[in-house]
């Protein structure tokens, strides 16, 4: 026990026993890996989508849980509560924030159905981000609620691995805490990333982990990315009415498909938000008047420009949350090019009793849902008599850009990739919603295409819709593709009118037969 | 196909495969370009229009020889308007955009829960509003007559021919827009009489199929006495065997433009074309635009238990709090979705319902589905997108049968 005790030490640390007066004498890590003789049958590391997600499902099925959850201070000081990244510095806010610019729009179109506003209209930022952040604090407590109701154990400390059966954690005010478990699932998902090796970038710039929690109005604002994150961070400042322009090196949302990205930019770019395009930022300073100067080139012309911010927000990328686990010590692997954990089909790593779920684990979708069930499944796999695997075809998403893009299955490019351009057919339409007309509203960027088999029945590869309500359109659509749906049965269905969705239904023209893709009257 | 041509009187370049030195490859060249194998393959004005079948079909298009009759007979009121029909004039497009207006007033209330400021003092002023919308409809009007005229359509605008369970009565006081009218009404179902004064009454009792003056008797077509309606056969062919019916006027058919759209699409290339494809009425989706939107595809419960009995059944429902209304301060527990499955049937779904905003967005994808079939399981293993209000339905656990709890609380 001495000898354990010493291994365990390490440099310089301390351990605070924990024993319980039970019989057979006293707990602790020492009695490492026996099975069932561990304080948790199941630790979870990360109170996000995923993780709670897991520590609820396994609790409901009678286990003993803990999880958790610790938010390391953003460099700008930003921390939040527990629910993880989509509920705190992710979907939530943002789609709360996209939903502000877009009654920004509303309010602008009802002038034309007969409502008389008078002017001035302006956005308090203040006011949006304080009802924002006590509905974000809401849920937070919502979850521990939650937690508490189905008897898991709530830590709010900083973990990290001392065996593989043991947790230390730390809490903010030092203390430590060792959990051990039989089976410990590692959710603690990404931060956003920054460049480091820009001068100033770390000092002056914020990232996603800030704006939602801003007291004050960025103002002028650079967005540097090309990321969905960049893209609806910079539409909704733009809504609001904020100086927005992205900073992007390359090609927008890289991943998706390309055609339809380019829609969404050029409906950005039409509607305000200003675009600087193959540029890289090479400095940012501050100025004696708090704005911040930055400094960037142009990569084909070499050329250096400035200009004058009040806020930089980066958004070009996130770096999953594993540094500081100690991962290396108990051997769990890590993809060395990202640092994200390697995980096989069952979520296991390359410790048999630790799992990875979420957007931490290696090849999986960095989304909510995903994280949500792969989380509950694991629960069941491990402690109900399930082995049902996650499927992660076919996975539907949407970008809440202010014209919003929603997409299930394949882009255009992949089913070329796959299939060869002569296997496939894609059926495209450019439509107008009806509230446009009167609105006297830009439906340039409004498009819908489907991606299938050209063999008969024309199997549906891949649906992707640019318009309003775009992932209220796009849901069902990824039931039907997840029902086998063929072209052909697609368009048996009969739409409900007047709808944006049934355009999806009444898509005739082909790319292939080189015709106008505009939808005209009914 | 070369008859065809010759009676259209349209040149054609004719190339015979099989008298050419290099035909077969010629063919293979062209199933590589149209994937048809087969000939003859037609080509249009450069573009592939396919083989005799499909070329019959669109020489539909350009052959025979289309008479629209169109008359609109005032309303009572004096009412009257152009061409395109119920949905376009008096249905579904000045409704939707009616309703967008009223939505509008709900999202200025909501704007200011989000940070947007300006004076209290919003008020709605109609004609803009009908304005608007009158200008929208005359421009449809206006794309469907040179829409006609470019397919080679006649059009002529005239008249083709062959008050009680509520018990009011309605005096008027006062003339003019608006004027003031008078209302009596009785109870349907116990003594208790009303009286009111409103500006207008607006009669939404039904509606009339206009068969009665057409002349139908003449020729012998058999109509439901009862409303008018006109009973049909699997390919809308009534008892007079060139005489058919399609859309509102039809018995026991949804009244909805979109079926009327396909059934008529469908007929007109079953009887010019070489189709054969009938009409499907089955699970046809729909959407009420009350100011919080209901949308439907396939059985209402009851018609369900009617149909399956309630002990083949499992009905899974939730109430749920769309995100955007969190801030408006909008109730959390107004929203329902539910969905019917037929359990001997793999827990197949033959009824979705749902009761929140943007009801016939959401609902139109799940239509699809359900043709292809869809199952609580495939439902369960969906992936929802985040945030939405559709993806609930990835979600639903909890039976009506369990008697269970479905108000919400915070964010599952």
């Amino acid at each position: 026990m001495a000898a354990m005790a010493a291994v365990l030490r390490g440099p310089g640390r301390r351990f605070r026993w924990r024993t319980q007066a039970l019989a057979g004498g006293v707990r602790g890590a020492a009695r490492g890996v026996a099975a069932g003789q561990q304080d948790y049958d199941l630790l979870v590391i990360g109170g996000g989508s995923g993780g709670l997600a897991c520590a609820k499902e396994a609790a409901q099925l009678g286990r003993k849980v803990a999880v958790v959850d610790y938010v390391e201070p953003s460099p700008q000081g930003t921390k939040w509560g527990l629910g993880g990244t989509c509920v705190n510095v992710g979907c939530i806010p943002k789609k709360l924030m996209h939903q502000a610019a877009l009654l920004g729009g509303m309010i602008q179109d009802a002038h034309h159905y007969g409502w008389e506003v008078a002017q001035p209209i302006r956005h308090d930022w203040r006011k949006m981000a304080e009802a924002v952040q006590n509905h974000v604090k809401s849920l937070n407590w919502g979850h521990r609620v939650q937690l508490q109701d189905r008897k898991v154990k709530y830590f709010n400390i900083k973990a990290s691995f001392i065996n593989e059966h043991t947790v230390c954690g730390i809490a903010k005010s030092g203390k430590e805490t060792l959990l051990s478990a039989d089976h410990i699932v590692i959710a603690t998902g990404g931060r956003p990333r920054y460049p480091t090796h820009i001068e100033g970038a770390l000092e002056y710039g914020i990232t996603s982990d800030d704006i939602f929690w801003l007291k004050e109005s960025p103002g002028k604002t650079l967005v540097v990315g090309a990321s969905y994150v960049a893209l609806e961070c910079a539409g909704f400042l733009t809504g609001i009415g904020l100086d927005t322009t992205v900073m992007m090196r390359s090609i927008p949302l890289r991943g998706f498909d390309q055609q339809m990205s380019s829609l969404v930019m050029e409906h950005m770019e039409s509607h305000g938000t200003q675009f600087l395009k193959g540029c890289i930022p090479t400095c940012i300073k501050r100025l004696p008047d708090g704005q911040l100067q930055v400094t960037w080139e142009d990569r084909t012309s070499g050329k250096k420009d400035t200009g004058i911010f009040d806020t930089v927000l980066w958004a070009i990328g996130r770096i999953p949350e594993t540094r500081n686990l100690n991962l290396k010590e108990v051997g769990v692997n890590i993809n060395p090019e990202n640092q994200k954990i390697i995980v096989d089909a069952q979520d296991v790593t390359s410790v048999p009793h630790i799992y990875a779920i979420g957007d931490v684990a290696e090849g999986r979708p960095e989304l909510t849902p995903t994280a949500i069930m792969a989380g509950k499944l694991l629960a069941q796999r491990l402690f109900g008599q399930s082995s049902d695997l996650m499927d992660y075809n076919n996975v539907p998403t949407t970008v809440f850009t202010p014209l919003e893009y929603g997409c299930v299955g394949l882009s255009e490019e992949e089913a070329v990739a796959r299939h060869g351009q002569e296997h496939i057919e894609v059926y495209h339409a450019y439509y107008k919603p009806l509230e446009f007309t009167v609105a006297e509203r830009d439906a340039s960027q409004c498009y819908i295409k489907m991606v299938c088999l050209k063999k008969p029945p024309q199997l549906v590869l891949g649906l992707h819709f640019l318009g309003p309500n775009a992932g209220e359109v796009t849901q069902g659509f990824a039931l039907g593709i997840k029902c086998g749906a063929s072209y052909a049965q697609v368009m048996r269905t009969v739409g409900i009118h007047p709808t944006c969705s049934e355009e999806v239904v009444k898509l005739r023209i082909s790319k292939r037969s080189g015709l106008d893709p505009t939808v005209t009257g009914c | 196909v070369k008859e065809l041509f010759s009676s259209l009187g349209v040149d054609c370049n004719i190339l015979e495969l099989d008298q050419l030195d290099d035909g077969i490859r010629v063919q293979e060249m062209l199933t590589e370009i149209t994937n048809q194998k087969t000939v003859p393959n037609i080509f249009v004005n450069r573009v592939h229009v396919g083989g005799c079948d499909r070329t019959f079909q669109e020489a539909a298009i350009l052959g025979k020889r289309v008479l629209v009759l169109d008359f609109v007979v005032p309303s009572p009121q004096g009412t009257s308007w152009g061409l395109g029909g119920t949905c376009v004039n008096v249905g579904c497009i000045p409704k939707k955009l009616m309703h967008q207006a009223a939505l509008l007033g709900q999202a200025l209330q909501d704007s200011r829960k989000f940070g947007w400021e300006y004076n209290q003092q919003v008020k709605h002023n109609w004609s803009t509003l009908t304005e608007a919308i009158q200008n929208h409809i005359g421009s449809l009007n206006w794309s469907y007559r040179l829409s006609l005229r470019e397919k080679g359509v006649t059009y002529v605008n005239a008249y083709g021919e062959f008050v009680d369970h509520h018990k009011i009565k309605i005096q008027q006081l006062e003339r003019g827009s608006p004027g003031k009218l008078k209302v009596w009404a009785k109870s349907t179902e116990g003594p208790e009489t009303m009286e009111e004064v409103y500006n207008t009454v607006l009669l939404a009792i039904g509606r009339d199929s206009c068969t009665r003056k057409l002349g139908l008797e003449k020729i012998g077509v058999k109509i439901n006495e009862k409303n008018g309606k006109i009973p049909v056969n699997d390919t809308e062919q009534t008892n007079v065997p060139h005489v058919y019916a399609i859309g509102d006027v039809l018995e026991g058919k949804p009244e909805l433009t979109p079926v009327a759209i396909q059934a008529g699409k469908l007929l007109a290339r079953r009887l010019f074309g070489a189709s054969s494809e009938k009409c499907d009425y089955m699970s046809v989706p729909t959407a009420v635009f009350t100011p919080l939107e209901y949308g439907c595809c396939g059985l209402s419960e009851e018609k369900a238990i009617e149909v399956y009995k309630k002990e083949n059944l499992e009905v899974y429902h939730t109430l749920f709090w769309p995100l955007e209304w969190t801030i408006a301060g909008r109730d959390n527990n107004t929203c329902y979705a539910k969905i019917i499955c037929h359990k001997p049937d793999s827990d197949r779904v033959i009824g979705f319902h749902i009761l929140g905003p943007n009801a016939g967005e959401i609902t139109q994808g799940f239509a699809a589905a359900m043709k292809c079939g869809l199952t609580k399981q495939l439902l369960d293993d969906t992936i929802g997108i985040h945030p939405t209000c559709g993806e609930v339905f990835t979600t639903l656990e909890i039976t009506k049968s369990s008697g269970l709890d479905i108000t919400q609380k915070g964010c599952g």
